[in-house]
């Protein structure tokens, strides 16, 4: 038994923002309470932190298995516990493909062997990812997958997606796109813009994610389907997607946290701000933003994309995509989004639980009987964020050094305590 | 007194004083080229590695001929024969470069931004002979030297740049350059290679697809070089191109009268530019070339002999 005291406890499902006691048997939560006590309970004294339901990441890559030198799911799920996440899912995209029951069962048994966290596997959609046949999308949900994508490139053609999205409603699978269209993006390296004019580097319009964002909705509406947007970095897809959620579709989406800290402006001429989608134009960040405060954003998911150092020490335009993010998601939600009073911070909490959670059809809460997986985290705690420390593999990321104002300060997994800072 | 820079990696962050410097520097070195015995002992024992990721042969060699005239050795290395063909990463490359003791690394790479890469991992002076679509700093230094030498100033003219603008390192390069001194800078090509985001590139520039229209009134015309493997992209045609871009006689005539014509070349006669035009008066094509050793050979010195600003000029010792 852990007993959870003297905290904050901030649990959106149920509203409640109050002082109260939490007290975990096993893997199950079994009280909440003010002033409780239970003896023989281990102690965990959380004044003046902040505790709420497990935190949910949406999207990250874990690299096992295939490119294991860059990440495992032992490391990853490290990082994810020291970010604050409980629960992570992880894309397809690894070598092979996560496009067979057998594979998505070789993460989930590895993960049960070597995670810190929970770890909830995303099927590909298509073989291969190569956008031509299914995958065994039925079998890898027997598996146990919570979504199915084609992450790090679009489901390839419309047609393909109708039968996917057919296919995922009869499952009820949520169908997650990376949405971008091949022909625009043309071997862009950053958003298009004043920025990649002065720094000569190939630009991807902003329409290249909007247009395939509008073709998804589209395909939404004709099917019904559960479409989520990943890394939604435009207002263009936004838009979309509260057009969607105005006519009653079953839309979501997620944003990235260096997508609402950082623009095009802070890119130069270092591979740590690399990644696709590109960082936004100030426009577009500030439109996210809005979206991740007023609800048309359901979720903040990392898109946690780790590169061992020597791929990334490389020219910028020959530089994969991606950086780490789980460790630093929290503290940039907090620093960038809570602080300027941009976004409660029972919003925040909601971006990182029940938002998460939602897309994929879960509940999140704190209550008797539910899984005893809790963020505890401070609002106030300074730190300055050292990538070498991070337990990653990988160090790609353009937060190093960065100071911060909050940080997760316990990760609390079916009732054990997987990190304390 | 003008402190020494650390490499040349754009023109961007230079001040105009600093341009000026060099313009100023490259002014012995000029006249040193119509010496009969072109050899100084000024970099004796120095070594110039010139690095060229990407195949040039105009930039290669006016570097390499500015390093020998100046008594400097070079090491070469090119695209074709580099361990890059081998899997070998450019960091690796540059530092096996770098063990051999070079006093400055000169180098050109497609990729934008690749010599800044390397000069913050590196202990040498690094050049900057042309990057991606980024910048070719020298390029736009022996442009400015040729303009002010044949006008008797740099300050405020009209300048016209002419192509594929989106493209083009020398155009950067002339932008952040020419509007350091005031210049009033039209930009002129085919509408996809010439963006609205060109216009933040530096104050004041004008943007139009009316080669008739932007040559009106102007001092200076740059003309780009087409570069063939753009326009078999699906953009556009050939025709197109001279129907509506090339520098003919007759759209020159649209300029002021005294107006100077350059390219940076190689140039392709009957594309961008009709060859009356290439080899008319108002052109300073070899003049561009010449100028470019001095420019060179200015550079060259300032980073790597190590003498303060002041020091007497070395054609002069």
């Amino acid at each position: 038994m852990l007993l959870i005291k003297n905290g904050r406890l901030l649990d959106p499902a149920s509203k409640t923002d109050a002082a109260l006691d939490v007290l975990l048997d096993g893997e199950r939560i079994a009280k909440v309470g003010a002033h409780l006590s239970a003896p023989g309970a281990d102690l965990f004294d959380a004044k003046g932190l902040i505790v709420a339901p497990g935190f949910i990441d949406l999207h990250c890559h874990l690299r096992e298995p295939g490119q294991e030198m860059s990440e495992t799911i032992e490391t990853g799920t490290r990082a994810a516990a020291r970010g604050g996440f409980t629960a992570v899912c992880c894309m397809p995209n690894t070598q092979p493909v996560n496009d067979s029951a057998s594979v998505t069962r070789g993460i989930v048994e590895r993960a049960a062997a070597a995670g810190s966290v929970r770890v909830w596997p995303i099927g590909a959609a298509s073989m291969g990812s190569k956008g031509e046949a299914l995958a065994e999308i039925a079998a890898m949900k027997a598996a146990g997958i919570v979504a199915v994508s084609d992450d790090g490139k679009p489901v390839a053609t419309a047609r393909l997606m109708r039968q996917v999205m057919d296919y995922c409603n009869a499952l009820d699978l949520p169908v997650m796109d990376h949405c971008e269209d091949p022909s625009l993006f043309a071997g862009g390296v950053m958003r298009e813009g004043a920025q990649s004019m002065r720094l000569g580097l190939a630009g991807i319009p902003a329409q290249s994610e909007s247009i395939c964002a509008g073709r998804d909705v589209e395909i939404a509406g004709l099917t019904g389907a559960r479409l989520h947007i990943a890394h939604m970095s435009t207002r263009g897809a936004l838009e979309y997607v509260r057009a969607a959620k105005k006519q009653g579709l079953r839309v979501t989406s997620e944003v990235t946290p260096h997508h609402f800290t950082l623009t095009d402006e802070d890119v130069r001429y270092d591979t740590h701000y690399k990644m696709n989608p590109p960082l936004a134009s100030r426009e577009d960040r500030d439109a996210l933003i809005a979206g991740l405060a007023d609800g048309s954003v359901d979720a903040i998911a990392t898109d946690h994309a780790p590169h061992h150092p020597a791929s990334k020490d490389v020219e910028f335009d020959r530089a994969p995509f991606g950086i780490t993010g789980f460790e630093t998601a929290v503290a940039l939600g907090l620093s960038e989004l809570v602080h300027p009073g941009k976004v409660s911070l029972m919003r925040l909490v909601e971006l990182f639980t029940t938002g998460p959670a939602r897309v994929l059809g879960l509940e999140r809460k704190i209550a008797p009987g539910e899984p005893a997986d809790l963020t505890i985290f401070s609002d106030t705690h300074e730190w300055t964020f050292r990538a070498a420390e991070s337990a990653s593999k990988s160090h790609n990321t353009p937060f190093d050094g960065r100071a911060f104002r909050g940080a997760p300060m316990a990760t609390i997994v079916a009732g054990r305590i997987a990190f304390r800072r | 007194m003008l402190q020494r820079l650390p490499h040349l990696l754009g023109i961007e962050t230079l001040t105009s004083e600093q341009i000026t410097f060099f313009l100023d520097q490259s002014k012995p070195f000029q006249e040193f080229q119509r010496h009969p015995l072109k050899k100084l002992a000024t970099l004796r024992g120095r070594t110039v590695a010139l690095a060229f990721f990407e195949p040039s042969t105009r930039t290669r060699i006016s570097f390499s001929t500015a390093a020998s005239r100046l008594g400097a050795d070079t090491m070469q290395l090119q695209a074709e024969s580099s361990s890059l063909k081998k899997g070998e990463s450019l960091i690796d490359t540059v530092r096996t470069l770098e063990a051999m003791r070079p006093d400055s690394i000169v180098m050109r790479h497609s990729s934008s931004g690749a010599p800044a890469f390397v000069a913050e991992r590196l202990g040498v002076p690094v050049v900057n002979a042309g990057d991606g679509t980024h910048e070719h700093p020298t390029q736009a230094l022996l442009d400015a030297l040729t303009i002010r030498d044949r006008k008797g100033t740099l300050e405020g003219w009209n300048i016209t740049i002419l192509g594929d603008i989106l493209h083009s390192r020398v155009a950067r390069s002339n932008i952040f350059l020419l509007s350091k001194f005031g210049a009033r800078i039209t930009l002129c090509g085919p509408a996809m290679w010439l963006p609205r985001e060109v216009e933040s590139l530096a104050p004041g520039l004008r943007r139009t697809s009316r080669t008739e229209e932007a040559l009106e009134g102007a001092d200076v015309v740059m003309v780009l070089r087409v570069q063939t493997e753009r326009i078999h992209e699906p953009a556009l045609a050939v025709e197109d191109y001279i129907l509506g871009y090339q520098l003919t006689a007759k759209r020159l005539q649209l300029a002021r009268p005294d107006a100077l014509v350059m390219h940076p070349g190689p140039m392709i006669r009957g594309l961008e530019i009709d060859p009356s035009v290439a080899d008319g008066p108002q052109s300073c094509v070899l003049e561009q070339v010449t100028n470019g050793l001095a420019v060179r050979m200015a550079l060259l010195y300032h980073l790597v002999s190590g003498a303060a600003a002041d020091a007497p000029h070395p054609t002069k010792e």
